[in-house]
């Protein structure tokens, strides 16, 4: 699209820079200002330089996290996009039922992320949830605070079950696009349920996938409030991820020089995430 | 895709009807224990629950730490999502209009504020907020869920915008229609629906954030959400009335999901559907 140019433009996202940088800046600042001292109290502190830069990357429980929290984003991922792309497809175009499931699988997404945890909580545990109470009278032994394999299922079922939606409502937007003349098309060629998909519906569907499996990325490598309420990072630490391992060094131990570090390398990975999100959408865009 | 094939079913259909089962049964296992006295839920499990009970309601809407919580996080959320919708929309409008130095990298750096990872931040927000006297306020939390909700607005409504051709600015200025006249009568009506998912997503991730709310109240303007995390007493937690703090809070989510159920899923793809 053409663009007139002129920079007072500026004047336009004048008052949305200003209100961003503000919550955005100036904390930032102040994490970077940490990352470089040691902070024994507020009045007491020394310049350390980049030595906790080095401590954290050195570290053993670091990297265990970090390798947890792979692992874990890449189940989350690999789950999480097929399924959704599956159930977008089984949803009709339009119509009553299409609304109303629209308005179904929007409902996790709407429901406060500790509310998720405290839901799966309600329902996983083994005296009074009904998912654990069940499954132990089936004859399964389960119990997600104990068994750090019950833990990690228990905090895989509850993200796919809190964020699949958003990957279906993406696909579910992408296939609209299809125009129906495609499908007849089809239709008369004789083409299987997977050529369908394949050479019509896939295609049109690149572009929300870039979008769905980045928010995805971003997101599942952030998260923190519903396994804390679910499992506070347990048991030991087998489902501790990276923002929990942070919090617990800055709020718990008050660590604040490594862990404001931690924070800039954590944060340096998510930028280079975000670069790779923007230029992949703004590719196709121009 | 018509009548028919629902009739015959599919195995993606089939797959649908299974995750909607397996949405609805934590949500159902929710209500149920909503509805029962703690008593009946520690000592009988039961999947059909027996004895039904509203008293855990009446302990919400009639206790103030509870319904006052539900009030305060409604404030903020609407303090929030009427600054970062009244402020997007010119942004979102220059962007997609003007070319000027620097646009690029600034709608880049404004996403990047969405994945800054809040638990280190959480300490420099609070001495911020301190500093300036807005600690323990609804506007607190309002003015730092914008750090989020404002980028997303921005690229939400910037993506919907760009898909209005520029011809209809041109038009508007032959027929001699002042800018203002032009924005506000012609421009904003056209993107109302965008302007609707932009409300959505704002009321969405305001209402669904716990750590910065928590961080930066403590008694007057503390939130429900930050309630529900201070329920254990002495005699341990009360899983009834927590039970029914949950469903209150998916309330409000779910009146907002139905009035912009037709616009939600293009919403998701930030306007940039294909």
């Amino acid at each position: 699209m053409f663009k007139i140019k002129d920079n007072r433009g500026w004047l336009g996202v004048l008052p949305v820079v200003l209100i961003v940088s503000f919550s955005g800046v100036v904390p930032l600042m102040a994490v970077v200002n940490y990352s470089v001292q040691d902070i024994l109290d507020f009045n007491t502190r020394f310049f350390v330089g980049f030595q906790w830069y080095q401590e954290t990357l050195q570290d053993s429980r670091f990297v265990e996290a970090f390798l947890r929290q792979i692992a874990f984003s890449l189940s989350v991922l690999s789950v999480e996009i097929p399924l959704g792309i599956v159930i977008a497809r089984g949803m009709p175009r339009s119509g009553w039922l299409a609304s109303l499931l629209l308005v179904l699988l929007a409902i996790p997404l709407l429901i406060p992320w500790n509310v998720v945890g405290t839901i799966w909580q309600l329902f996983a545990r083994s005296d009074i949830g009904l998912l654990g109470v069940t499954l132990n009278q089936l004859g399964i032994s389960y119990n997600y605070t104990a068994n750090p394999v019950d833990a990690w299922l228990t905090v895989l079922a509850m993200d796919i079950w809190h964020w699949t939606s958003l990957v279906a409502l993406l696909a579910f937007a992408g296939l609209s696009s299809v125009p129906t003349a495609y499908y007849q098309a089809a239709e008369l060629d004789g083409a299987s349920s997977w050529q369908v998909f394949r050479y019509i519906q896939l295609p049109r569907l690149r572009n929300v996938l870039i979008i769905a499996i980045l928010l995805r990325l971003i997101d599942s490598f952030m998260i923190y409030t519903e396994p804390f309420v679910l499992t506070g990072g347990g048991p030991g630490n087998t489902t501790t991820f990276l923002s929990q391992y942070l919090a617990t060094m800055a709020v718990g131990q008050f660590d604040l020089g490594p862990a404001a570090a931690f924070s800039v390398i954590y944060f340096l990975f998510t930028l280079l995430f975000c670069w790779i999100f923007y230029t992949s959408v703004t590719a196709n865009h121009d | 895709m018509t009548k028919g094939s629902i009739r015959k079913g599919t195995p993606s259909q089939y797959l649908l009807a299974l995750y909607c089962l397996y949405l609805l049964i934590p949500i159902y296992w929710l209500f149920t224990l909503a509805l029962q006295s703690n008593s009946d839920i520690v000592e009988g499990f039961s999947i059909i629950p027996k004895n039904l009970t509203i008293d855990n309601f009446v302990e919400i809407w009639t206790n103030p730490v509870w319904y006052q919580g539900f009030l305060n996080s409604l404030t903020y959320v609407l303090i929030n999502t009427i600054i970062s919708v009244s402020l997007a929309i010119p942004a979102a409008y220059t962007f997609s209009r003007y070319q000027f130095l620097g646009d690029r990298q600034l709608f880049f750096w404004l996403l990047t504020n969405r994945m800054a990872p809040p638990a280190v931040f959480l300490l420099p927000f609070f001495q911020l907020y301190s500093a300036i006297g807005l600690f323990d306020t609804p506007l607190a939390v309002a003015l730092a869920h914008c750090l989020f909700t404002i980028p997303l607005a921005v690229w939400i409504l910037e993506g919907f915008m760009s898909s209005v051709s520029t011809e209809l600015d041109e038009m508007a200025r032959v027929d001699g229609h002042s800018f203002i006249f032009f924005f506000f009568r012609i421009f904003l009506p056209v993107n109302r629906s965008a302007i609707g998912v932009t409300i959505f997503f704002c009321f969405m991730f305001s209402w669904v954030e716990l750590l910065l709310a928590r961080t930066l109240t403590a008694t007057n303007a503390k939130p429900i959400v930050v309630t529900m995390t201070r329920t254990i007493s002495a005699s341990g937690i009360d899983w009834g009335v927590l039970a029914a703090a949950g469903v209150v809070t998916i309330i409000p989510g779910i009146i907002v999901i139905w009035f912009v159920r037709k616009h939600l899923a293009q919403g998701f793809t930030l306007g940039r559907v294909s």
